[in-house]
């Protein structure tokens, strides 16, 4: 690492979060500028867009090779107020809270308090979309049965695809050109959204020319000789970028910085942008530069490692209210993919794909994630090279099937070439890059609905008659009964969530277009659609099941003590179930010790997991969507299995109330006792090949790895898992001395990443609750 | 056929090439005193005490060790892992306890495997009859075959049996051309003593070069599985093996083998 570079990562770690009244300002500047209110809302977007880029601070950071920041400098988080609305005691509790804070000076609080929450008091979109809302949505969601992505963050979650690095803005200009000459006259709504495409395009020019001003500025007190070419350098990067497709390595990462930036300036997309298969799209421009000898492997490694300390700058931007519980991680989740297959249906490995895992080694960043896609046609050396970097602890690159990929989007009706160019972001989520619209909607609590279905649609927590009446436990004559009753709530509360997903998708479409993300994804120029109301050419939501081990060994263990053997009545375990375990110690031991349990190859436990997959699939795959796109599943949840848990009374695994949930497909914390052979066996049950991702978690000592033939195990492992179909799997490798160390002493610990459900986050940052429950999962021995 | 199992592992990497999944089969004719599968030493079921916890409040309750199991149920489970063994060159392994107590239950588990196409390893102390050994251990694609102390009187006093036959299946088993491993156990004081290596020494230098030794140094983890048995345990308060000590004892025995490794 150069020194530069460990300057600029130090100064990125030690940045401090705070909020930037910035953005909200000069949104709120422009809104009030008289006539606004008059334009088309597609327009008004745009225009908003322009003021921004035009007028948000620069920042330049000494020694920087790249530039542009959301904020006016690095971790100073903008707001939206258009989307949703900090109170001053939400900013209060953002300053003060312990975990993840977010400092917010006075100047910003009076900013608030004087300008920007008068202003926007009722109009923002979420407030139209919560007065839109049934009773009967509000009331579910209270009771924590599911989540909305949407309802504080647009929609987002996109993945650059391979034209973004083939295009500049002036080649966009000319696509949105040809398309309008397309329209006919009464196409006003079309017309609309190709101006604003226009005006966003040449507004991100704008922005790039005013980094221009902004070097030259500096130019003259640049300092050494080095560091003057360096500014030389840049400025001409910037003269070409984004207006022109890049030519050069350095211009490559530039153009798609100032494009991220302008994505997350726009709107507050969930899962901000992301570069996607960056080895695919990075290799033309290194492979010529190296062979002509502008560029060498330590100055392409220097400029992406400065690109990496870009995304690490880049907290999510924090949400209001009580929600902010929903998901106690603040990153901002950009998943680079490495190898996977090409275009062709090639081995896309090349030696770019190499330099990358180099950088990801070194710079051990929180941001970007990064994760390996392994294919059949994928050589060992490539997994063995990522396992190496997944054994130091540090929980990237995860590791994802392309060959499951491909067929998932293929089955989804997409092109086999779109197939190819796609993969996974986020967490695990797959996708089309560069093609497709995949929102995710919301979290779905499984293990709630069991819950409700076990009260009789009454939700205990809330006390309120949510689920319609499926009968009191003690009418249900056989567990095939009690199952279809569940399969009722289930589907009933699916319909909830999905009409309220379509009034969110209106009203985005209607009020809350996003003209610069749509420039980026086919084919919203040439439909003249903006990415928000379903002019991307394919257009997929999604809702992703959480709890599946949890469900699983619920409803096992319903269905021994309760129907098989018999030791208890249905009503009888309820009363255990809502007295709470401490009341019932032995039976908890029994659940918890005697239960069949999800990922130890048991059919017994097993049968319940496929048969809640079928039913939750057949519940939301292929419904419409309003965007015109249809609704999907994934099996993930960030940390939101442990806000379900905190919201889900005792269960009959023997999980006692509040406790989180399993995560992802993973196994119950500590139930998997027969090792990865048999997690995996069990989690190849599901069709994975009929979601868009499941995640899986398995958690290595570091001991396991000091065996000479490690690496190829595990490579056997993942191969074998992947031959099954499997989507995803990532290996924690820490000790739980290490970890309470960190709990005990995090000022010591600032660096320790820890991989938790699907992305990485630092031990620090994460709740208590989650620290414990990573420290308490299973640590497979080997024998 | 049924025969008395302990244990059924997957992902065992220790037992053999690749991944393996590995049947312990209970019953021993050894008494080795630093045994970490105490349980795995007599010939029948046993019922012991076991605590279970929730947080720290314990419950108690009873395990039986060891159930007999048919064939099938045990080449099911083989069945299963099969794509395991598939990537990774990998198996199963039959150990114990000494297999070679079970003489056709053993035998009919690795001629099945290899009928269902795959790779058997017999991981055996070696104690048994010439011709059971023989007629068992020689079906299997390979033998980890475990050596412990040279000296007749040391053999007979820390596992209750002389290692004549040991010696002698060994000898006929390099005859054989059959593959096989060395596998020694690092125990303090017992076979790690400079008598006893000069002593192995020289009885693996006569078999010629071999291909792999496995050091397995010792660990302290069956400690508590003495306790739940009610014995008492000799090593106790000895202190897991140091990593320099196998490190000079592989060096030591490096020029015998083709690999000498630490941990198998």
């Amino acid at each position: 690492m150069t020194k530069r570079i460990q300057k600029l990562r130090r100064n990125s770690l030690e940045a401090i979060n705070k909020i930037s009244p910035e953005r909200a300002m000069l949104l709120t500047n422009y809104y009030s500028t008289e006539g606004v209110d008059k334009l088309p809302v597609v327009l008004q977007r745009a225009g908003a867009f322009r003021y921004l880029l035009a007028n948000k601070t620069l920042f330049l950071g000494e020694d920087e090779l790249i530039v542009g920041e959301r904020g006016p400098a690095p971790k100073e988080t903008p707001t939206y107020p258009e989307i949703s609305l900090h109170s001053l005691h939400d900013l209060e509790m953002l300053d003060s809270r312990r975990k993840v804070s977010y400092k917010v000076d006075a100047f910003t609080k009076e900013v608030y308090e004087h300008r920007i929450i008068p202003f926007w008091q009722g109009k923002t979109q979420r407030d139209r979309v919560f007065a839109q809302l049934s009773n009967e949505w509000k009331n579910a969601y209270a009771a924590g049965v599911f989540t909305e992505f949407q309802e504080q963050r647009a929609p987002g979650h996109t993945v650059a695809g391979k034209d973004l690095f083939n295009k500049g803005m002036l080649d966009l200009l000319e696509e949105i050109n040809t398309s309008r000459a397309k329209l006919s006259q009464d196409e006003t709504g079309k017309l609309n959204e190709l101006v604003a495409m226009e005006i966003v395009a040449n507004a991100v020019i704008s922005y790039a020319a005013r980094y221009v001003d902004a070097l030259r500025k500096i130019l003259p007190s640049a300092g050494t000789e080095q560091r003057i070419n360096e500014v030389l350098d840049m400025i001409r990067v910037c003269e070409r970028v984004p207006a022109h497709a890049p030519a050069t390595f350095h211009e490559a990462l530039q153009h798609y910085w100032f494009i991220h930036v302008a994505v997350i300036t726009e709107l507050n997309p969930w899962d901000s942008f992301n570069p996607g298969r960056l080895d695919q799209h990075l290799f033309p421009f290194y492979a010529a530069e190296t062979a002509a000898g502008s560029l060498s492997r330590e100055k392409a490694t220097e400029l992406l490692q400065a690109f990496w300390i870009k995304f690490n700058n880049h907290p999510a931007p924090p949400k209001v209210g009580v929600t902010a519980l929903e998901s106690n991680t603040y990153t901002d989740f950009a998943l680079i993919n490495l190898g996977g297959l090409t275009e062709e249906g090639l081995d896309a490995v090349n030696e770019m794909t190499f330099v990358l895992l180099d950088v990801i080694e070194e710079m051990r960043l929180l941001q970007p994630s990064s994760m390996v896609q392994v294919s059949k046609k994928n050589p060992d050396s490539f997994v063995k090279r990522a396992l190496k970097i997944a054994k130091t602890g540090f929980g990237q690159p995860s590791f994802f099937n392309t060959d499951a990929i491909v067929q998932q989007l293929l089955n989804q009706g997409k092109q086999l070439i779109d197939a190819r160019n796609g993969g996974a972001s986020g967490c695990v989520e797959t996708g089309a890059f560069g093609t497709e619209a995949y929102t995710l909607s919301g979290y779905f609590n499984l293990n709630k609905v069991l819950e409700i279905t076990m009260h009789n649609g009454f939700d205990p927590r809330t006390a309120r008659q949510i689920g319609p009446f499926t009968g009191e436990v003690h009418t249900f004559k056989n567990f095939e009964g009690f199952y279809q009753a569940f399969e009722k709530q289930l589907n009933h509360f699916i319909d909830i969530k999905i009409q309220g997903n379509n009034i969110i998708e209106k009203c985005f479409a209607d009020f809350m277009p996003a003209p610069f993300l749509s420039l980026l994804i086919s084919d919203c120029i040439s439909n003249a659609r903006d990415y928000n109301a379903g002019g991307a050419r394919y257009n997929t939501s999604y809702i992703q099941g959480v709890g599946m081990g949890s469900i699983t060994d619920n409803l096992a263990s319903l269905k021994k003590w309760v129907f098989d053997e018999r030791y208890l009545t249905f009503k009888q375990l309820i009363e255990i179930l809502d007295e709470g375990f401490e009341h019932h110690p032995d039976w908890q031991q029994r659940f918890v010790y005697e239960s069949p349990k999800w990922g130890n190859n048991d059919q017994m436990a097993d049968e319940h997991a496929t048969r809640v997959f079928e039913s939750f699939y057949a519940a939301v795959n292929g419904r419409p969507s309003y965007r015109g796109g249809v609704f999907r599943i994934n099996l993930l949840p960030t940390t939101s299995h442990v806000y379900f848990g905190s919201v889900t009374g005792a269960m009959p695994d023997g999980r006692p109330a509040g406790k989180p949930l399993s995560e992802g497909i993973s196994p119950v914390q500590g139930a998997d006792t027969n090792g990865p052979v048999a997690v995996l066996q069990s989690a190849a049950k599901l069709d994975h090949l009929r979601t868009g991702g499941t995640l899986l978690n398995q958690k290595f000592t570091p001991d396991f790895f000091e065996s000479e033939t490690a690496l190829d195990n595990l490579t056997a492992l993942i191969r074998t898992y992947f031959r099954f179909n499997g989507h995803h799997i990532q290996f924690n490798v820490v000790t739980e001395d290490t970890l309470r160390r960190a709990q005990r002493h995090p000022e010591l610990y600032r660096d320790l990443i820890v991989r938790v459900a699907g992305y990485s986050d630092y031990f620090n940052d994460l709740g208590e609750d989650l620290q414990e429950e990573i420290i308490n999962r299973t640590a497979h021995e080997t024998s | 056929m049924k025969g008395l199992v302990f244990d059924i592992r997957s992902f065992s990497v220790h037992d053999g090439p690749g991944i393996r999944t590995t049947v312990f089969l209970k019953g021993c004719p050894l008494q080795c005193s630093w045994c970490h599968n105490p349980e795995s030493q007599r010939c029948m079921t046993e019922t012991v005490r076991k605590v279970r916890k929730l947080g720290n409040e314990p419950f108690e309750t009873t395990e039986t060790l060891g159930s007999y199991l048919d064939a099938s149920q045990v080449l099911s489970r083989f069945q299963a892992d099969k794509p395991f063994f598939e990537e990774s060159n990998g198996g199963i392994t039959i150990s114990g306890g000494e297999p070679l107590m079970q003489p056709a239950f053993s035998l009919f588990l690795l001629k099945a495997s290899k009928e269902m196409g795959i790779h058997t390893a017999f991981d055996t102390s070696g104690y048994a009859g010439q011709e059971v050994f023989k007629n068992v251990a020689h079906a299997a694609d390979l033998v980890l075959f475990d050596l412990k102390l040279a000296d007749d009187m040391q053999h007979q006093h820390f596992t209750g049996q002389s290692n004549q036959v040991i010696k002698e299946n060994l000898f006929g088993l390099r005859e054989s051309g059959k593959r096989f491993f060395i596998r020694i156990p690092l125990i303090p004081e017992v076979t790690d003593t400079q008598y006893n290596l000069d002593g192995l020494y020289r009885i693996m230098e006569e078999l010629g070069t071999l291909e792999r030794i496995d050091l397995l140094p010792f660990h302290h983890l069956g400690k508590r599985k003495y306790e739940r048995l009610g014995r008492s345990f000799d090593f106790e308060h000895t202190a897991p093996y140091e990593r320099a000590r196998s490190e000079r004892i592989k060096a030591f025995f490096k020029p015998l083998a083709n690999l000498v490794s630490i941990g198998g």
